[in-house]
């Protein structure tokens, strides 16, 4: 599960005081727990329990997710642009792995 | 209840012994549909101080999902998200699901619009409830039913 490879659309060109949509998909199984093998044993649960969002270091957004959550979590979010800088994201795997991601948001 | 291993032809003795094995994994998931409109509305009374109001919450979502493995929901709450009043959180749980959780989100000022979107598993028909909590303590909340046509829960 070394290569999990968040996607993140956010807008390329913003204005100050816009507030844009920010969408976010990983790909993992978001394995619940519920499932059972061809054999009857309980495959075991294993999701993305959190994700994190911090804009120039200040947290934005976060998420607590549950087994409800599909396979390949999409979450999407609003931003309201004041300035140019760094958005990063975090999601913490229930084996504590964690994957992270950080995408620059212009602000003209 | 029906374990499933005594449908597959393994002998019995194979099939006890698994079982032992197997037996608190079993005791600690259980086969059937376990959230309940009551067990849903007390998860959220953990979740949640505050006696939640009807309104200022939009759930959108399919009226008839056929896919249960993956049904998009859009949560809005209306909201000036200034400094002085903000939506602090939203809490949505379901009430037919093998959990009742489904997601808690945490919003900031920064958020600039109280509104989320995500996918989610739904095991049968059942009711979608959100609770959004403002920056003043208040908490607001809607339902939502979804026909489902195929449950997102099986293995």
């Amino acid at each position: 599960m070394a290569d999990i490879k968040p996607k993140i659309r956010l807008p390329k060109d913003a204005k100050k005081g816009d507030i844009v949509e920010i969408k976010t998909l990983v790909p993992h199984p978001m394995e619940s727990g519920q499932r059972k093998d061809s054999k009857g044993q309980v495959i075991p649960r294993k999701i993305i329990n959190k994700m994190t969002v911090a804009f120039n270091g200040k947290p934005v957004f976060e998420a607590k997710l549950e087994p409800a959550i599909s396979a390949n979590p999409y979450i999407s979010f609003f931003f309201k642009c004041s300035e140019s800088g760094t958005m990063d994201f975090a999601w913490t795997d229930d084996d504590g792995s964690v994957y992270k991601a950080s995408e620059p948001l212009t602000v003209a | 209840m029906t374990h499933p291993i005594t449908h597959t032809g393994i002998s019995r003795r194979r099939a006890v012994a698994t079982l032992g094995l197997g037996g608190l994994a079993v005791t600690l998931v259980p086969l059937s549909a376990e959230a309940t409109p009551d067990s849903a509305k007390k998860l959220l009374s953990d979740l949640v101080k505050a006696a939640p109001k009807a309104g200022k919450v939009q759930i959108k979502t399919q009226e008839i999902a056929e896919n249960g493995n993956t049904v998009p929901v859009r949560i809005t709450v209306d909201s000036p998200m200034t400094d002085a009043d903000y939506v602090k959180e939203i809490h949505v749980v379901s009430d037919q699901n093998p959990q009742p959780g489904v997601a808690s989100f945490r919003l900031t000022p920064a958020s600039g619009k109280a509104e989320v979107e995500f996918r989610m598993r739904m095991a049968e028909t059942q009711n979608v409830i959100a609770v959004a909590v403002m920056s003043d303590g208040s908490a607001w909340t809607a339902a939502r039913e979804v026909k489902v046509t195929i449950g997102g829960c099986g293995g």
